[in-house]
């Protein structure tokens, strides 16, 4: 009789706890099964055969996209705009030393989602601040992919000039 | 030294430091060309565009395979969010990406190269120092508009991918919920090991939407950075020792 009542106390004791640490710390999926996939050192190599080293079955029969950096003459091109069905797509592109050294957005789809404003809370051990703009001295940027045929095609037309 | 090619429809930089020719951009343009001669959706004669009209598994590459596989294990780890198939086609560019730009980096290592970085479409892997010898400062792009910069971080020997919605309209969606777009999330930059754990579950986050911050949190020395519709920020805590 008492082991019973010392079982169902300890178990309503872990059912509050475990209620309480599910609050603190929502779900995660999965992260002991991520564990296992890391290497110590954290350096998780993807694939050892390079591609360049398989053999290549595939032979591309469609056109390619890519500029090799022969014979561009020094300047700044604008390309044409271009329709990527969610808005247009324009850039210049600036060739110096015979090589590409900056693209520029001059025209970029605005979202259609502005509409929709979730004003959640931050989650725990996460923290929140309004974003602002900052004097652009860097090296390199991140940002979402950009591989639209809309893009190929106002950046060609950019190279076509130069 | 520094050189960007147009390739996989988007522009892709490498600068070497240490670098004295152009033997070490050759070689990883010529890879990145590979890549995408392979496994480019806009091109018929791709494998990947081959297999998506038939092409029997017995005669998929080892590498391609490969791939695959990978694309599957992500699909695990992530819960099911990171799904490679629409509508009865198959299209692993939310990983081969990530994945291609860390194979050029050990390339790149294996030549004995160790201060660079390779930037691809925004996703980035940087080793080493800059021309100054100091951590490479990467800018995150803002998502309301984007020839600005809304956050500075210094790196190095990490890799940093970025999923959003500003460019590609719904190139990203949750799988498990009809392909809708993933709510009021304007962008996620992951910072990660190395670029093909930060493009992997960068995309396998977003789609989770907000818990995706969770996700990321979870893995260790993963740090992530999103932005909202209401243009607030949410951050790991361990961002903030990148922050220029």
């Amino acid at each position: 009789m008492k082991k019973t009542l010392l079982g169902v106390t300890i178990l309503g004791i872990y059912a509050v706890y475990s209620l309480g640490i599910r609050h603190q710390d929502p779900v995660i999926p999965k992260p002991a099964a991520l564990a296992g996939t890391k290497p110590s050192g954290g350096q998780s190599s993807p694939n050892n055969s390079a591609g360049s080293q398989s053999g290549s079955r595939s032979q591309s029969t469609g056109h390619s996209a890519s500029s090799s950096s022969t014979a561009f003459k020094d300047g700044t091109y604008t390309g044409s705009s271009a329709d990527a069905y969610y808005g247009n797509v324009q850039v210049s592109v600036t060739i110096s030393g015979g090589k590409i050294t900056n693209v520029k957005f001059l025209q970029y789809p605005n979202s259609h989602y502005t509409s929709v404003i979730i004003n959640q809370q931050a989650m725990p051990y996460l923290k929140q601040e309004s974003i602002q703009s900052q004097s652009a001295n860097v090296q390199i940027i991140s940002g979402a992919t950009f591989t639209s045929q809309a893009f190929i095609q106002s950046m060609q037309s950019a190279l076509n000039k130069a | 030294m520094k050189q960007t090619q147009l390739i996989m429809g988007m522009p892709i930089s490498v600068e070497i430091t240490d670098a004295q020719t152009n033997q070490p951009f050759d070689k990883v343009f010529a890879y990145f060309k590979e890549i995408d001669n392979r496994y480019s959706t806009y091109k018929p004669g791709s494998e990947i565009s081959r297999i998506n009209t038939g092409l029997t598994k017995d005669q998929w590459s080892a590498e391609t395979v490969a791939v695959l596989q990978l694309c599957e294990e992500t699909k695990r780890l992530s819960d099911g969010y990171f799904d490679i198939s629409k509508h009865g086609y198959i299209d692993p560019s939310g990983l081969v990406k990530g994945w291609a730009i860390n194979n050029a980096a050990d390339m790149l290592k294996t030549m004995g190269y160790s201060n660079f970085y390779i930037e691809a479409g925004g996703d980035i892997q940087v080793a080493g120092s800059n021309g100054y010898g100091r951590r490479w400062r990467v800018g995150i792009r803002n998502p309301f508009n984007i020839s600005q910069i809304i956050k500075i971080i210094e790196v190095t020997d990490v890799g940093i991918a970025t999923s959003g919605t500003y460019i590609r309209g719904e190139h990203i969606y949750n799988p498990k919920d009809g392909y809708s777009h993933p709510s009021g999330i304007k962008s996620l930059t992951v910072i990660a090991p190395n670029v093909y754990e930060a493009d992997r579950f960068a995309t396998s986050a977003f789609a989770m939407g907000r818990s995706g911050m969770n996700f990321i949190r979870a893995l260790p020395s993963f740090e992530g950075y999103l932005i909202d519709e209401a243009r607030m920020a949410t951050y790991t805590e361990g961002f903030e020792r990148y922050v220029a």
